[in-house]
């Protein structure tokens, strides 16, 4: 059909090219998750804190990441990396462009991360924040066990939306040539004369993933929602 | 290490020099980001506002497929099926060049998002308005045009400034099929000169000033059409 033809794919080309690129793919997505929200809600009590020497730094960072490229922030790390921190990860120097790709997603994603914590924690009504002061609790105590558990219960859905998104945008480690799931794809597609046939069916790919993750967000938002 | 900027002054081979070169790589991005700006509002807001319409379910299916179809393909990939896929399944498409091809699929992937935001603008304005259209005796099509879309395109100003700057930042992407704009020029300029740094960082400023003043033309836009007495929710989204 249209002069294409996938006959070309069989489970020794998937196992041999495709798979280790899906395997990195899905390790960047989740290593940067955790990591980007971790750091993320760092970022974000900075923001809150209302003390300058943690507010400035961290708004600096987040609004300085935000506007810039995603493409760049990856050349910049790649670009920043001192090769002796290569070394001190055993396979560091064969692995370059996929350590430098970790690192920048955790970096970047956390600055996005951030403003969604934010606006989770902002959106938690003063009215539960005295409610915890009148019964005698200490800041920590009040996040812990009222503001957090309720904030993040509000951002789960965003959360996830925002996993998909960086999901989609780990195909962008094609700038520095890092081995994923769309390199897998168009190596396959390359040496076996079939380029075109290879971009289709990443995107096909590409697609079912992320539009059966974002169904099951959907799904679980009306699940989760809290009736107010 | 030492700073070097008298980089951007030597020849780059052809005459003209980095500094040159890099005017030229920003011009470029913001032909394509201008470019895709107004694909993306015109096809985003007719998507939009087709998923939207009271007696349409094919309209809005068709709508609902669009959407769908082009958020969840990353872009670099759609860049790449545009390049290379459309040509070869539609041999007509080898004529346009590629920097044409380029700003249908930025222009796109974007309408997907700000379809979205049209719908939403759209069924948040008071069910009232659209009753009083049909109240009038307007057609649906005029009741779109002087009642809903008017409203509903001023209170999506902010979402769409924060898309307009997406967009702007996603034209980097761009570089994959070589068009010659700002990223392409970072990554080659690297590679000649050797001064990585100093080549970023002047990318990296125009980008920042490219989106600064981006969101400086909204904000100005938004102040100019707001509505009277008409207070709008912030959206905050995720997204790049």
């Amino acid at each position: 059909m249209f002069g294409l033809d996938m006959s070309f794919l069989n489970w020794e080309i998937i196992s041999k090219f495709v798979l280790k690129g899906f395997i990195f793919s899905i390790e960047l997505t989740v290593i940067a998750t955790i990591g980007g929200i971790i750091l993320g809600t760092v970022l974000a009590l900075m923001r809150l804190s209302g003390i300058k020497l943690l507010t400035i730094p961290a708004t600096f960072y987040v609004n300085g990441m935000r506007s810039v490229p995603l493409v760049m922030v990856i050349l910049w790390f790649y670009l920043l990396m001192p090769a002796a921190f290569f070394d001190l990860i055993p396979g560091g120097a064969n692995n370059r462009s996929e350590i430098s790709a970790i690192i920048t997603f955790i970096a970047f994603e956390a600055a996005y991360f951030s403003e969604i914590m934010r606006a989770g924690i902002q959106s938690i009504s003063r009215g539960q924040v005295n409610a915890g002061r009148a019964l005698g609790m200490t800041y920590a105590q009040n996040m812990r066990l009222i503001v957090l558990p309720q904030a993040f219960r509000n951002m789960v859905p965003i959360l996830l939306t925002q996993t998909i998104i960086l999901f989609q945008d780990t195909s962008l480690v094609y700038a520095i040539g890092a081995y994923d799931l769309l390199k897998g794809l168009t190596t396959a597609g390359k040496i076996y004369g079939r380029p075109e046939e290879a971009y289709l069916l990443a995107a096909v790919v590409y697609f079912v993933i992320c539009f059966g993750l974002s169904y099951i967000v959907k799904k679980l938002q009306n699940k989760i929602a809290i009736i107010r | 290490m030492t700073w070097d900027w008298q980089v951007f002054l030597n020849d780059d081979g052809s005459g003209r020099t980095y500094l040159q070169w890099m005017m030229d790589a920003w011009g470029w991005t913001l032909a394509v980001a201008g470019c895709s700006w107004v694909v993306a509002i015109l096809t985003g807001g007719l998507m939009g506002t087709l998923r939207t319409l009271p007696n349409s379910p094919w309209l809005v299916r068709l709508a609902s497929v669009w959407v769908e179809l082009f958020r969840n393909i990353p872009l670099l990939v759609q860049i790449f099926l545009w390049y290379f896929v459309v040509p070869k399944i539609f041999p007509v498409m080898q004529q346009v060049p590629s920097f044409v091809l380029v700003v249908f699929a930025l222009g796109f992937f974007t309408s997907a998002r700000i379809a979205e935001q049209v719908r939403a603008g759209v069924q948040a304005l008071p069910r009232g308005q659209r009753y009083a259209g049909m109240a009038m005796g307007f057609t649906t099509a005029q009741t779109y045009r002087y009642v809903i879309l008017p409203m509903a395109f001023r209170i999506i100003i902010p979402p769409l400034t924060s898309e307009s700057m997406n967009l702007l930042k996603n034209s980097s992407v761009a570089f994959a099929v070589s068009i010659a704009e700002l990223t392409m020029f970072a990554m080659q300029a690297q590679e000649e000169t050797s001064r990585g740094v100093e080549v970023y960082l002047a990318v990296t400023v125009l980008y920042a000033v490219s989106a600064f003043a981006v969101n400086r033309v909204m904000t100005f836009v938004e102040k100019k059409v707001q509505i009277p007495g008409f207070v709008v929710a912030g959206a905050t989204g995720g997204g790049h």
